[in-house]
């Protein structure tokens, strides 16, 4: 068995989700290698072979692949496929974009979103907003796999040396072009990587009192989450929000700060360590998963907790 | 310019799912269906393009068994033009469906093709991105803004660090995030209208689609539960609890 991750990083920087995946192909077993598409992205390459425990790192290095587009790194990844039994990702907006279309292109069912790996071929995956967990089998020569970052604790960063290979062709389809993009700067922690996330509500009731949220996770060194409520309403940022249809977190601390607890929210958040939910409504579904519920208004709340701290 | 929308009948998101008895699949006995809300959302993009003047057919396809036409009728009354139901009885997985569509659009021809990014039910996030592999369109996924001209297609999309621009060539696959539109309700008239629209029927084999599944699911099961926990009396009981039984902050 061999696997091939697809690196996740922007260029200049390698993300520090791509070490679930690493994970999870440690738990399939074989030698693994990581394909790096990016555009000037040596620095990238040179991070990943640091990675404790990889073969191989291939570099594509071309500005078509600059943006990370599906139409031109999905044939690349088709062209090395024939090297590998798994091609694996981490479900990141890039991976879910990408990896569908390279099976596709491979005539194979994709797996996405996989929460374990029980062998080679079979793999647990959440389904229905995460009220069941579903054993799939593959029949396919290769399996083409997202893997749920909360699911597999990130492997090792450093202690290897992999060798770096260039791979030399550019697949320029010419069918999709990036015209820009707006990334919401922030020193706060990376949601999906945070030990601790603060997340407000609809409670909030407007984009002034939502940057309550904002202070209590500055004041805790969180990350900042929403409901999707919260996004919808313009509270919030959309890279902010966690459910079922946006990020999943599973951090140290969760804290739902007038969130009502519908099932596709629990679906972003309910594998975190140790969950606080304050509501003023002691029926609210959130106070069923929360280890310390706090029935109060938040506006009352808030600041208490804000001076405790 | 004619629009292309693949809906999936899906279990209302309003109902919560368990494991059948054996643990052989999820029981969906006597459950509300309805049409998948990303579908929903693709239905309205369409139907306001075609208010705009832009889109002049809007075509709704549903791979799936005969009830399915009932989401098919609902796409209708909301504004589709024709409807295809791809009958099938057999589960069917995101690739065969993109097969499927592949030959829907061989016949049809769309400019652009509006899928949801994921059902509700499988969350697989998969079938436009296969979709384009298929038929070699470019694609957008996860689009909350999309300007569509004869020139091509502009979509802002929703990624993990915040939201992206990308200008496609025709034909192109979108696929909905939440946020591109709020689906409108049907109103009476339209439904009866729906009625009398035009639905045609066929099956995999009919455009020659191998659907044989590539997996087997072997069990589902519900999740481990959480452990009960407790309501805490006030803000300074919760900080107790946090630095000493939970010893999450310090
Ligand atoms: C297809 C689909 C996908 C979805 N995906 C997601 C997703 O990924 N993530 C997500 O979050 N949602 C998602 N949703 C929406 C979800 O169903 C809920 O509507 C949403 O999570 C509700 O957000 P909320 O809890 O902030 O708001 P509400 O349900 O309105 O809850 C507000 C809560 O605040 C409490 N409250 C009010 N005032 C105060 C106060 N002063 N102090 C304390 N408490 C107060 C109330 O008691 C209530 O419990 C999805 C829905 C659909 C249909
Ligand atoms: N059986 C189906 N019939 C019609 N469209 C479907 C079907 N399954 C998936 N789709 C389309 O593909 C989208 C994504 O589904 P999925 O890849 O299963 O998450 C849905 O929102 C639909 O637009």
């Amino acid at each position: 068995m061999s696997t091939l991750i697809i690196a996740e990083h922007d260029n200049a920087s390698l993300k520090a989700a791509t070490l679930n995946s690493v994970a999870a192909a440690q738990a399939i077993g074989g030698d693994i290698d990581i394909l790096v598409a990016g555009s000037d992205c040596q620095a990238v390459a040179e991070q990943a072979a640091q990675i404790a425990g990889i073969a191989r790192v291939r570099v594509a290095d071309n500005a078509a692949y600059a943006n990370a587009l599906a139409e031109n790194v999905a044939p690349l990844i088709v062209e090395i496929a024939g090297d590998y039994s798994h091609i694996l990702g981490t479900a990141t907006t890039t991976a879910k974009n990408i990896l569908p279309r390279v099976a596709a292109l491979l005539d194979v069912q994709a797996i996405s979103d996989i929460s374990a790996v029980i062998s080679g071929d079979t793999f647990e995956r959440p389904v229905y907003a995460g009220s069941m967990i579903a054993t799939v089998q593959s029949s396919d020569a290769i399996k083409v796999i997202t893997v749920r970052g909360t699911a597999f604790d990130a492997a090792a960063s450093d202690g290897g040396s992999a060798a770096i290979e260039a791979i030399g062709s550019a697949h320029d389809a010419g069918s999709s072009s990036f015209v820009g993009e707006e990334v919401a700067a922030s020193d706060r922690p990376e949601l999906t990587a945070a030990k601790t996330v603060v997340s407000g509500g609809r409670a909030l009731g407007s984009e002034e009192q939502f940057s309550m949220i904002y202070q209590l996770a500055d004041h805790m060194g969180a990350a900042v989450g929403a409901s999707r409520a919260a996004v919808d309403a313009g509270y919030a940022p959309n890279d902010m929000q966690v459910g079922q249809t946006g990020k999943i977190v599973a951090p140290d601390l969760y804290m739902a700060i007038g969130i009502s607890g519908a099932i596709q929210h629990l679906a972003g958040m309910k594998d975190s360590k140790v969950i606080v939910a304050i509501n003023k409504d002691e029926e609210a579904p959130i106070l069923s998963v929360a280890d310390y519920g706090l029935v109060a208004d938040l506006f009352v709340a808030l600041p208490e907790l804000e001076a405790a701290l | 310019m004619k629009v292309l929308v693949p809906v999936k009948r899906v279990v209302d998101y309003n109902v919560k799912v368990r494991p059948k008895s054996d643990g052989s699949d999820a029981d969906l006995a006597n459950l509300k269906m309805s049409i998948n809300p990303f579908c929903e959302i693709a239905v309205e993009e369409a139907v306001r393009l075609k208010e705009q003047g832009i889109v002049s057919e809007i075509v709704a396809v549903s791979i799936g068994v005969q009830q399915a036409q009932e989401q098919l009728r609902t796409a209708l009354a909301l504004g589709a033009d024709r409807a295809i139901l791809i009958a099938t009885d057999v589960a069917i997985e995101p690739l065969a469906i993109a097969k499927c569509l592949k030959a829907v659009c061989d016949n049809e021809k769309p400019d652009i093709v509006l899928l949801g990014k994921q059902a509700i039910d499988g969350d697989n996030n998969q079938t436009g991105q296969m979709l384009g592999a298929l038929t070699g369109f470019p694609q957008a996924t996860f689009a909350s803004e999309l300007t569509l001209s004869a020139d091509g297609a502009t979509v802002k999309r929703e990624v993990d660090g915040g939201l992206q621009t990308l200008s496609l060539t025709l034909p192109a696959i979108v696929t909905t995030d939440l946020r591109l539109n709020e689906p409108r309700y049907a109103s009476l008239p339209n439904i009866m209208k729906a009625k009398r629209k035009p639905l045609d029927s066929t099956t995999p084999e009919e455009l020659g689609v191998d659907a044989t599944p590539r997996t087997s699911l072997l069990n589902v099961r519900l999740p481990a539960e959480r452990q009960a926990g407790i309501v805490v009396e006030d803000v300074s009981a919760l900080v107790d609890k946090l630095k000493n039984e939970a010893k999450v902050i310090s």
